[in-house]
């Protein structure tokens, strides 16, 4: 009853016009380095392949520590000895690892005057999302205004958060100018054995982000703005490390909802939260890569990524909000490990599969600690021939005096060849736990939509309302302006999904 | 405002209305009543529109205006309104953003501005006071765990904020109580004046003491075998329908 994607086409063949994604990758890439992000490198491309030589050559040429290496070595050897998951719903051909290069210096491309030279099909997706015209230049690699330059931006950025004692950086930032907190927390959380996408990473990781908020400071900006600019620079190897001490708060915001194409078909990230006593961290994602050809599923970009937080202290709270709209596949179970005692960890997503997407998605929540809390709350939307899955795991261990868990789990389906599958695991080894669970499968009905016509409200404008309305809560946990942003890039998601 | 001429029409290929006609006049309001199944919601859902409603022959204008080819939601900005029988339940949907949201399609379809929420609150409690309606309704979602008479109630609240030229009304009055009954009749009443029309769909000649209708048609098999006036209602309430069948 599944249909998978079409399985003809080699999986790393650049099969769509990249030159405008390209191009804001590179934008942002290029702005990195004249602000000093990474250390100048020879321009090349490794050829495809992985083996413990492009290992130390990806090592080498960041100037990595010879732990951070060794490191790397174990987890593709690890990695060697894994084998690639089957369990999820996802239907793909297998990817042959040996067809990726894995090492790819960025590209220069000139800079557009203006942005009548920009694709206007990208221009009015902007539009329909509502991004700022500036923010448009910087997504379409057009020259902007000084004052709105992403390097004069994230100076400021920098030094207010300075002042705070907030260290925020590229992940080969950390490596060099703070390697005792990279090496005591890499693979804290997300071990290099955890699972073969994970260990992979491990091994070939590009770069990434690296945050630390010290003890008692609540972070005095939202990390969001910084990555609304620089969204484009994601690596198809990104690995996160965020580490709030004691007392401390964040608020981090990864991704756009500008459409996102990239020339590299896999991505695998990895994102690890370290939450000590009394602390918080809130992580939401905004994704919209390319999904592919709507009318075939080509081309599109796999995204199995592995996102796990640690609340080690107690009263630590980590909060994870996630909006997937982009990929082909979806791969992707942002978790909590509640160790500390009276933790909370919380899990808001909305996932939309249309057309030929796929999406197996959902967390798991560990809880060791007593009265520790969790709370689940997913929105699966397909329409076309999507196909959504939750896959959600609760764990109470034996020690976990008086945990709580409340999940609700909704699927709502637009036309009839798309698919919803739930599959809820709980596994509870203390009996004073207490387990809500609520689920519920909807499905856009003729008889609403044509309320709605009824009233003079256009059926695509009834399918956005209507999918809105049913996303509300996860919205609402979204910081403020990318709220309204996620509301339209639903919209735009959806364009045409009913007849 | 609304001419019917020999329609022949059905559902999904089943032909249901056979030869019906019917000329709604500026101001008037007409009843129709017949037997369960005779075609009435048929009838209504043709002339808004209804997806699987065809029409086989014949003709419906609205103002001049052929309405075959028309989406329903076109003919609902140029000013039909249907108070549903059965009204749908929209879940996560606030009825004030929906409310809006239909109204704010009616401005922009004639060229206006749209009504920021501000000036909308302002409007639709002038208008809950009409239909006697809480205010708390307005932020559950559109007709979610509504009780059968809010429902209808607020069928009629949306009438009064749309303002439609044509409205009918298929069979509002059932699932009222006596008091909400009134309510609604005079939620009409007041709303009725020399250019608009009302087509109210009911069993029941009780409604029609309270709405004063123009015309009585009485609807069997898919056609108006007899019309009148009240007292046609009244006879219909105690002698039942054979006696009109052919
Ligand atoms: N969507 C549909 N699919 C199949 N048959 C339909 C459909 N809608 C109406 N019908 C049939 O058409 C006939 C007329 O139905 P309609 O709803 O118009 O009756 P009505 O006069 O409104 O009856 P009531 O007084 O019970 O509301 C009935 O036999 C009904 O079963
Ligand atoms: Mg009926």
């Amino acid at each position: 009853m599944q249909k998978g994607l079409a399985a003809a086409e080699p999986l790393f063949q650049p099969n769509y016009n990249m030159s405008k994604n390209q191009q804001i990758i590179d934008s942002a890439i290029k702005q990195e380095y004249e602000y000093g992000f990474t250390t100048d490198i020879e321009q090349d491309t490794l050829p495809p392949g992985l083996s413990d030589d492009v290992i130390r050559f990806i090592s080498a040429k960041k100037n990595e520590p010879d732990w951070l290496l060794d490191w790397r070595l174990k987890a593709y050897h690890r990695w060697l000895e894994m084998e690639e998951p089957d369990w999820s719903k996802l239907k793909y051909s297998k990817i042959d690892f040996q067809k990726i290069s894995y090492y790819s210096a960025p590209k220069k491309q000139k800079k557009l005057k203006s942005l009548d030279e920009v694709d206007p099909e990208l221009l009015k997706t902007y539009d329909k999302l509502g991004i700022p015209l500036e923010e448009q230049k910087m997504l379409s690699n057009v020259a902007v205004d000084a004052v709105f330059d992403s390097v004069s931006v994230t100076t400021t950025f920098k030094e207010e958060l300075e002042k705070h004692g907030v260290i925020f950086c590229s992940f080969s930032e950390a490596v060099k100018n703070h390697p005792s907190l990279v090496k005591k927390y890499l693979g804290s959380v997300v071990p290099v054995s955890d699972n073969y996408f994970g260990a992979l990473n491990s091994a070939v990781f590009s770069d990434g982000s690296f945050v630390y908020i010290p003890k008692g400071v609540r972070c005095p900006m939202e990390l969001s703005t910084y990555f609304r600019i620089n969204a484009a620079k994601t690596g198809q190897f990104e690995r996160t490390l965020i580490i709030a001490d004691n007392d401390s708060h964040v608020s981090y915001l990864e991704g756009c909802t500008a459409p996102m194409r990239d020339e590299n078909q896999l991505h695998a990230a990895v994102v690890e939260l370290i939450a000590h006593d009394n602390a918080e961290i809130k992580y939401s994602t905004v994704q919209n890569w390319y999904p592919g050809n709507p009318k075939t599923g080509k081309g599109g970009i796999y995204n199995f990524v592995t996102k796990r937080g640690n609340c080690i202290g107690d009263n630590s709270k980590i909060s994870w909000t996630q909006v997937e709209t982009g990929s082909a596949l979806t791969w992707k179970y942002p978790s909590c490990i509640l160790k500390g005692d009276n933790s909370v960890g919380e899990f808001y997503s909305v996932a939309l599969s249309n057309n030929f997407q796929q999406a197996d998605t959902g967390t798991k929540m560990i809880h060791i600690g007593k009265n520790t809390k969790s709370t689940i709350i997913s929105k699966g939307i397909s329409a076309g021939k999507g196909q959504n899955t939750y896959r959600g795991g609760v764990k109470i261990m034996k020690g976990a005096e008086n945990a709580r868990n409340f999940s609700q789990c909704d699927s709502i389906l637009i036309g009839d060849e798309c698919g919803a599958h739930t599959f809820p695991y709980i596994d509870v080894r203390n009996p004073s736990a207490q387990m809500e669970h609520e689920a519920s499968t909807s499905r856009i009905g003729e008889d609403q939509l044509f309320y709605c016509n009824q009233r003079g409200v256009s059926t695509e404008d009834a399918v956005s309302m209507i999918v809105n309305g049913f996303c509300k809560e996860v919205f609402n946990e979204l910081p403020m302006e990318f709220a309204v942003e996620a509301q339209k890039l639903m919209e735009v998601s959806l364009e045409g999904s009913v007849g | 405002m609304l001419e019917i001429k020999n329609l022949h029409a059905g559902v999904k290929g089943k032909a249901i209305l056979n030869g019906l006609n019917l000329k709604v006049n500026p101001g008037e309001l007409h009843a129709i009543m017949g037997r369960n199944g005779s075609g009435k919601s048929t009838l209504a859902n043709i002339i808004t529109g209804r997806d699987d409603y065809d029409i086989i022959s014949g003709k419906i204008e609205f103002n001049g205006i052929d309405l075959n080819e028309m989406a329903p939601e076109d003919r609902a900005l140029e000013g039909i309104f249907m108070s549903f029988q059965y009204p749908v339940v929209i879940p996560g949907v606030n009825n004030t953003y929906f409310l809006r949201a239909a109204l704010n399609a009616q401005l922009k379809h004639f060229g206006k501005k749209e009504i920021n929420a501000a000036d909308f609150m302002r409007l639709i409690r002038e208008k809950l006071k009409l239909v006697n309606m809480d205010e708390k309704y307005l932020s559950r979602a559109v007709n979610d765990g509504f009780s059968g008479g809010e429902k209808k109630r607020n069928e009629i609240l949306q009438m009064l904020t749309l303002e439609p030229k044509l409205s009918i009304l298929d069979e509002t009055d059932s699932g009222l109580d006596i008091d909400a009954l009134k309510i609604v009749a005079k939620g009409v009443n007041d709303f009725r004046d020399s250019t608009r029309s009302f087509i109210a769909i009911t069993h029941y000649q009780r409604l029609l003491e309270y709405m004063e209708p123009d015309f009585i048609h009485i609807l069997i098999d898919g056609k108006i075998v007899k019309s009148g006036d009240i007292s046609l209602a009244q006879e219909v309430e105690k002698k039942g329908y054979s006696w009109l069948e052919s």
